[in-house]
């Protein structure tokens, strides 16, 4: 603990990237999971191609991804871009399923009265499925939200990934209270993010704890 | 008025959900769709108003053809009442039923307001409308679905097995419910439904359908009575159609007066005496015994169902029902008027078949 104060300047930098590195993709990883998961909730086609895709790219070693996507898009080794699009891919494989189940989860004869009560497409998605889907979306944000905070840290392989940097820099001087200092900072961070989800999630959907 | 002209349903697995159906209902008046499932009835229902196109034919409402309107505007204009009620969860049941003038562009406030006043209408307390569907019974919930599907004044109700997910006692409130509302606000009303007795119960005119989407019978709940168009008709309206007829029959039956007493009398019970409340309304029936005694809630014979004077089936019902043979006759506050007997109302049915009122 006393190397995060001695070191304050130099923790906050690093606590900086990791948040940015963590939440930019989610959020990026988020909106995009909305389209493909409605489409796979509306299509036994669409799911059946992206539920396996997702899986399969799921397993790829995050190691492997960070380190092939300088040599795919053609960027510079050092640019943050290397992190954030193995990390909006990961995003995507866990929240299509996730989008995809919450919009099925939304009872037929309410979008059945939605439709008969005349609602065109959009404002339905809008106002009454998303809206509905939304408790089991934010459990899936929240998993995926942790899974990223923990997965920045690979990114040091590659000279980027908040306190992943920590980690190289501790193990390799031999540096126990550095790797602490990542490690604490890792689960404080994931703790305070889930939390903060969960009580997003509160506010939002007010209606699901009605009447139980 | 809503008009089926020629209209067929075929899906795409070759089932004909409706065959060729012709069928005007006549503006402001509750028109029921009963049969069994698969009958076409539902599939018919919701050609109306679009969730459903049809194969061939044409359906006109007020003159104009459904399939010439885009289908949010058309719907906007026809109330939709569905068997769970199909409430939004996540909004208030004020919000809920202000759904459709939302849709339809009035401002907040206004579309609020007429909600208040539709909550009113249907029976529900203010304060409901600050809570969540989740927070209500289903028989609440139903109303609510009623009042969603009256909040823009639309001339068209469409009401699929509303109340078959409730209790019966429930059931026929809100049967009661629509037909205090109707007698207001004369909707052309279609109603879809399986039970018979709520199809007799509710619709001026009944529409049975036959298995194959054929449509049996088109009559009024008498007419279906006394003259099944054909077997599939008899054996939907039931064996005991003779017994239902009396329904429909409002016919003057006598009323005798009968012995009461209150719970902590003492006294000779001679014969049959009612046991009533301070307030006169029935609570259960002595049987005659020898000598005095004490009444009291343990030598209560409890049953009968009570008859409130409108209809021969509910005085023979009392009568048949009593463990005295006497049927309990009681006013609007449930107040004991007297007995009435099983022989009297056969003789009530006789004279008004001589007079001509049971439909032949």
């Amino acid at each position: 603990m006393t190397w995060i104060f001695e070191n304050w300047e130099r923790f906050w930098e690093v606590t900086e990237v990791h948040l940015r590195l963590s939440f930019v993709p989610v959020l990026i990883g988020f909106v995009l999971s909305i389209p493909l998961g409605w489409l796979a909730s509306r299509s036994q086609t669409a799911r059946a191609i992206l539920f396996p895709l997702a899986n399969i790219l799921f397993t790829i070693p995050s190691i492997a991804l960070i380190v092939i996507t300088p040599v795919l898009l053609g960027v510079k080794i050092l640019d943050e871009i290397n992190v954030i699009v193995p990390l909006v891919i990961y995003t995507i494989a866990l929240m299509v399923r996730s989008v995809a189940d919450a919009l099925s989860s939304v009872p037929g004869h309410v979008t059945a009265a939605a439709n008969a009560m005349g609602f065109r497409p959009l404002r339905r998605f809008l106002t009454v499925d998303f809206p509905l889907a939304l408790p089991v979306t934010i459990a899936g944000l929240r998993v995926a939200t942790v899974s990223n905070i923990s997965m920045v840290s690979v990114g040091a392989l590659v000279g980027l990934g908040g306190y992943g940097q920590l980690f190289t820099e501790g193990y390799q001087t031999d540096h126990t209270e550095k790797v602490l200092a990542g490690l604490i900072g890792t689960v404080v961070l994931a703790v305070l993010a889930d939390g903060l989800l969960l009580l997003l999630g509160r506010v939002l959907t007010p209606w699901a704890r009605a009447g139980r | 008025m809503i008009e089926f002209r020629a209209v067929t349903k075929r899906f795409e697995d070759g089932t004909i959900a409706v065959d060729e159906l012709d069928l005007t209902v006549e503006a402001g008046t509750i028109t029921v769709f009963v049969g069994s499932s698969g009958c076409g009835k539902t599939t018919s229902l919701r050609m109306v108003n679009r969730m459903i196109d049809p194969t061939s034919g044409t359906i006109l409402v007020d003159g104009k053809d459904v399939l010439t309107v885009d289908p949010p505007t058309l719907r906007r204009g026809i109330g939709y009442v569905i068997q769970q009620a199909g409430l939004f969860p996540h909004r208030t049941v004020l919000d809920n039923v202000a759904t459709v003038p939302l849709l339809s562009g009035w401002d907040r406030r206004k579309a609020r307001t007429r909600a208040a006043e539709l909550l009113e209408i249907v029976g529900l307390d203010a304060n409901f409308g600050k809570r969540y569907p989740a927070q209500l019974s289903g028989g609440q919930q139903q109303r609510v679905g009623v009042a969603r599907a009256l909040a823009a004044d639309p001339p068209v109700l469409l009401m699929d097995e509303p109340f078959s997910a409730v209790d019966p006692v429930v059931r026929e409130d809100l049967q009661n419910e629509l037909l205090r509302l109707q007698a207001e606000l004369d909707k052309t009303i279609v109603f879809v439904t399986h039970d018979i007795d709520e199809a007799l119960k509710l619709g001026e005119r009944v529409a049975v359908f036959q298995t194959g989407g054929h449509l049996a019978q088109y009559a009024r709940p008498t007419e279906l009575l006394a003259a099944p168009a054909n077997d599939f008709v008899a054996s939907f309206v039931g064996r005991d159609r003779g017994y239902r007829t009396l329904t429909f029959l409002h016919a003057d039956v006598p009323v005798h007066p009968i012995d009461t007493a209150k719970l902590g009398q003492r006294i000779n019970v001679a014969d049959w005496t009612l046991v009533v409340d301070d307030e006169n309304r029935p609570k259960g029936w002595l049987s005659g015994v020898d000598g005095e005694i004490e009444v009291s809630e343990k030598n209560l014979i409890s049953g009968g169902s009570l008859y409130d004077g409108s209809t021969l089936r509910g005085a023979l019902d009392a009568a048949l029902s009593s463990p005295s043979a006497l049927g309990v006759m009681v006013d609007d506050s449930g107040a004991v008027m007297g007995v009435v007997r099983a022989d009297d109302v056969i003789r009530a049915l006789a004279k008004a078949r001589a007079a001509g009122e049971v439909p032949k």
